[in-house]
């Protein structure tokens, strides 16, 4: 036990001694946590739009005021013609075209209905997916207020029946994009921090010729493994308070679960990372080889999360392989507890599965690191 | 095991491939005794040290440190050894006492006896006014000795020093020698590489490696006399060269 | 010239000596394009819902029939009371509710209308109003056939064309974004750490005392990671063509050497990275968490640009990565030529003599 302490007190000298490092480990992230917050975003605003008008009347242009109207929609176009709305389009500077045909107003009193051209940019499918939704529910809106304008002379039998849905969006009503994304961004962040800092930490010292003076000496290899662990636990275990603080007072994100529930999981989850970044530290000869590896299981790791893709959408063997993501327990985890106050036996499954990794990975962690070769 | 043979070593070999680093060596260390192990660079000193020091196994043969066997026993042989590796290998980021405080702790001494100890240390390197300083701040001549100290902070039967002097000035490596017979005046077996052919004359009794295998070995006088040479260093040359 | 040729040759050796990096360095755009290709996707299917339904009669039958039937949407449980909804919640299985009212045939005969609660788990929003609206597309289809004798009013019918990806793929959206970060990620921090590598263990100025001039050490240190991640380009552009069908509409030489621009821009960010870094771990964390959630983020790869906050648009105009991501779309989806992006290919060149430039200065204040 007291070996173990002598390794901790001597790993956090190290960690506060490097002036380069401090500012990277824990200015950087917080700052990410600030700015990135606000980028990860699919709520899709300030569309670019613009239109082609054939049909110079009141009813055309009674449907252009109503997107000029419309929050949505930011840069109102007028193009003379087809042709030059499709190339800005191809310049970039618009997104949806609409294209107002010539006889839209007669055609409509005539035969009661006309068509009307809308072109979205889809390339990024889910933007145009909302963009369409967007459009249609204008046009729709117009539709209905044409319909109390000729409903006097309509007829009352007759109507079509309707079901109305009442949508109802928990725990976060106003669908506050920031409440979903700061304990995912937090999440990242914990993990990259913890992930690379262990990562480096052993094959570092197989580079400058310490872990050498270290296995002569009679020392436990759990205890050495153990002793590395807590240090980095401890700081990740930080950078979560600093994180939650800020989710609270920049970003005010609601906090219903019990806060010693997320220190408790974390703590657990952390475990899990550091024990990977010790196995590949004790796996590899070079710290760049180290940041390799590590590099490309957390880009893996993060894809698959669940974190800005639902892995609901996911074919039925990626779903399969998300169950060995880490990632995705702790984003779940911090996701459940902090905005729908879950508790402790919501949780357990993930908390049950993470503790599995947490015991594998340490084994793994211990029985790679090798005092002879 | 004699009882005064700390150190047996029978038929010791280490291959890398179908490279022999060490091949079948052969000798024993008397408790007390200051113990040279020449050879050139490459010669497969390094090797055979870190197989008995028990960071290496052994492809074949067999040693005994400090009555343990290495193959077997070798964390048992590191509770009572002290090593001091070629490259400096004591925290640059930590303080002298820093770095004297962990090893102490990592050999499982209680914080009131790594007090004492590193106290009677600095006391004795003279380090007083630098023991707060960085160790990556001092010069190597420094760092070697703080080194060796570290290496003795247990108070270990056997002491293993792999090129301890490499690239320091004369004046020092004087010094690192006066501070070699004081561990062994006070009972530390001290078992030292060196390619330094004057400080060969220092110790009790050297071997020479030549290619994994030990081409000769016993007191220097002796070694002389045998292949009737002015110095050690001639007696290296003669046999280097075969 | 001859020793400098020697020079690129000793670098190769290094590279491909190391055969777990090698490994990653080529394993990992493969792997990450076939992950996004057919993993990764933010269309929502087979959702998990539940249905709390209190009149059970024909028409709330019926109506959850059809929802089982879509491909969205997959039925969890059947709960029986308002206070289920908060539990099966918390589990975070199932990500809505639908609560049909008391007496919803009856209400719906009586008054020609009835109400649904959609409850959704809006911890996740996007999710959360996609199958708000997906729940409402499927009530619209089954009341056009129910009211298929009424007369329908006025009606205006807007005919949808969905340019440049007809079918809404997200690997369109993603294979230009996966393959910026490789190449963004591979350049600049296998540069940055090769360089520190050489000053942290003393050999630079070794090379720098030898006849080759600095400028040649740095182009043989970046060269074989120019011929890497050119490598890495390729093996993403035939795997998108041929797995996912991307389109190429455009000249592949252009989109080719515009790759090429894009990796040199990425070099010269390494080596600017390595003349701030004194240390191989400080070089790291700073291209990997310097680089890596920015250019994830900012670059338009996942989070459309157009959507964030003026500041964060303004930020994202410095992320060459962003300037990329439109060159590659408007190359392969577009099919434009660089009449089109001359704009975005100078912002490129710019960034890149721009890092190089401060990369020179850095070196000569240190020098001197």
């Amino acid at each position: 036990m007291n070996t173990i302490l002598f390794i901790i007190q001597k790993e956090f000298k190290q960690i506060f001694r490097n002036k380069g490092m401090l500012p990277i480990i824990f200015v950087m992230p917080l700052i990410q946590l600030i700015i990135l917050s606000n980028a990860a975003t699919f709520d899709v605003k300030n569309i670019k739009f613009g239109y082609v008008n054939h049909d110079h009347t009141s009813t055309s242009r009674a449907l252009i005021e109503k997107f000029n109207a419309s929050t949505y929609f930011n840069v109102l176009t007028n193009f003379p013609s087809e042709k030059l709305a499709s190339q800005a389009m191809l310049n970039g500077e618009v997104d949806v075209v609409l294209e107002i045909p010539s006889y839209f107003e007669r055609d409509f009193q005539k035969e009661k209905r006309s068509a009307l051209g809308v072109t979205i940019n889809a390339i990024d499918g889910a933007a145009a997916g909302i963009e369409n939704v967007y459009v249609t529910q204008i046009i729709q809106s117009f539709n209905k207020d044409l319909k109390v304008n000729v409903s006097q002379y309509g007829q009352k039998q007759n109507q079509p029946i309707q079901i109305t849905t009442i949508p109802s969006f928990w725990y976060n009503k106003t669908l506050n994009y920031k409440t979903f994304m700061v304990p995912g961004i937090l999440v990242l962040l914990v993990t990259m921090i913890t992930l690379f800092l262990s990562g480096m930490n052993i094959v570092r010292e197989k580079e400058i010729g310490t872990l050498e003076q270290i296995n002569v000496t009679p020392i436990k290899k759990s205890q050495f493994i153990i002793g590395k662990l807590f240090p980095f636990l401890v700081l990740g275990l930080a950078i979560l308070s600093v994180g939650l603080l800020i989710a609270k007072l920049v970003f005010n994100v609601p906090m219903v679960g019990s806060l010693l529930l997320m220190y408790f999981y974390t703590s657990i989850y952390i475990l899990v990372v550091l024990g990977i970044g010790l196995f590949i530290s004790n796996y590899t000869d070079t710290q760049q080889q180290a940041m390799f590896i590590a590099w490309f299981f957390m880009v893996i790791f993060i894809l698959m999360s669940g974190l800005f893709t639902p892995i609901e959408s996911m074919p039925k063997w990626a779903q399969t392989i998300t169950d060995f993501n880490p990632i995705k327990y702790f984003v779940e985890v911090l996701r459940m507890v902090m905005l729908k106050g879950s508790g402790f036996v919501d949780i357990l499954p993930q908390l049950l599965k993470t503790l599995v990794f947490a015991i594998i990975m340490n084994g793994l962690a211990v029985w790679s690191y090798k005092k002879t070769n | 095991m004699e009882k005064n043979k700390v150190i047996q070593v029978e038929g010791l070999t280490k291959n890398f491939g179908d490279f022999t680093a060490v091949n079948a060596i052969t000798f024993d260390v008397k408790k007390g005794e200051i113990f040279g192990f020449l050879g050139a660079n490459g010669a497969g000193k390094t090797t055979a040290m870190k197989m008995l020091i028990g960071i290496s196994n052994p492809s074949s043969g067999k040693a005994n440190v400090a009555g343990f066997d290495v193959q077997t026993e070798a964390e048992e042989i590191k509770k009572n050894i002290g090593y001091m590796s070629q490259k400096f290998a004591l925290y640059d980021d930590l303080t002298v006492k820093e770095n004297i405080t962990f090893f102490g702790g990592i050999y499982g001494l209680s914080r009131k006896k790594i007090k004492e100890k590193s106290t009677l240390l600095i006391e004795e390197l003279g380090l007083e006014k630098v023991a707060n300083s960085l160790v990556g701040s001092l010069p190597l001549g420094w760092k070697q000795k703080i080194s060796f100290s570290v290496s003795l902070i247990h108070d270990p039967k056997i002491v293993f020093l792999d090129e301890p002097t490499g690239g320091v000035d004369p004046i020092t490596r004087r010094q690192f020698w006066e501070l070699i017979y004081k561990a062994a005046h006070q009972g530390t077996t001290v078992f030292v590489t060196t390619h330094y052919m004057d400080e060969a004359e220092y110790c009790d009794r050297v071997s020479i490696m030549v290619n994994g295998k030990i081409e000769a070995l016993d007191t220097p006088k002796k070694l002389k006399e045998q292949f009737n040479a002015e110095d050690m260093n001639d007696v290296f040359l003669k046999l280097a060269r075969g | 010239m001859k020793r400098f040729i020697g020079f690129i040759k000793k670098e190769f050796y290094h590279i491909f000596r190391d055969r777990r990096s090698l490994f990653i360095l080529f394993g990992m755009p493969i792997a990450q394009i076939l992950l996004f290709g057919f993993a990764i996707t933010n269309e929502i299917n087979n959702v998990d819902i539940a249905i709390l339904d209190h009149s059970k009669d024909a028409t709330t039958k019926e109506i959850i029939n059809k929802i089982s039937a879509s491909k969205y949407f997959s039925i969890n449980q059947f709960i029986e009371k308002e206070k289920d909804i908060e539990i099966v919640f918390k589990k975070g299985k199932v990500k809505a509710v639908l609560n049909f009212e008391k007496d919803f045939s009856k209400n719906l005969i009586k008054e020609n209308n009835a109400n649904i609660q959609v409850i959704t788990d809006a911890t996740d929003p996007n999710t959360a109003n996609t199958i708000s609206n997906y729940v409402n597309a499927i009530l619209q289809n089954y009341l056009k056939e129910q009211n298929k004798g009424v007369v329908q009013a006025y009606k205006i019918i807007p005919q949808t064309h969905m340019v440049y990806n007809p079918e809404l793929k997200s690997v369109y959206m993603f294979v230009p974004g996966v393959m910026t970060i490789i190449l963004m990620l591979v350049s600049a921090m296998m540069t940055s750490i090769s360089i520190t590598k050489e000053k942290e263990l003393g050999t630079m100025e070794i090379l720098l005392v030898s006849p080759l001039k600095p400028f040649q050490v740095i182009i043989g240190k970046v060269f074989p990671y120019i011929f890497l991640s050119i490598i890495n380009a390729i093996i993403i552009i035939v795997l998108s063509i041929f797995i996912f069908k991307m389109p190429v509409q455009g000249s592949l030489i252009l989109l080719g050497l515009e790759s090429i621009l894009f990796i040199i821009t990425a070099l010269a960010l390494g080596i600017l990275i390595s003349t701030i870094s004194a240390t191989q771990q400080t070089a790291m964390m700073i291209s990997l968490m310097g680089l890596m959630l920015p250019v994830i983020l900012l670059s338009g790869f996942i989070f459309p640009i157009t959507s964030m906050p003026l500041p964060l648009q303004v930020i994202s105009n410095i992320i060459p990565a962003k300037w990329f991501i439109i060159i590659i779309k408007g190359i392969m989806l577009k099919g434009v030529g660089l009449e089109f992006i001359w704009k975005e290919t100078l912002i490129l060149l710019g960034m890149t003599v721009f890092f190089i430039g401060l990369s020179v200065k850095k070196y000569k204040i240190r020098l001197e």
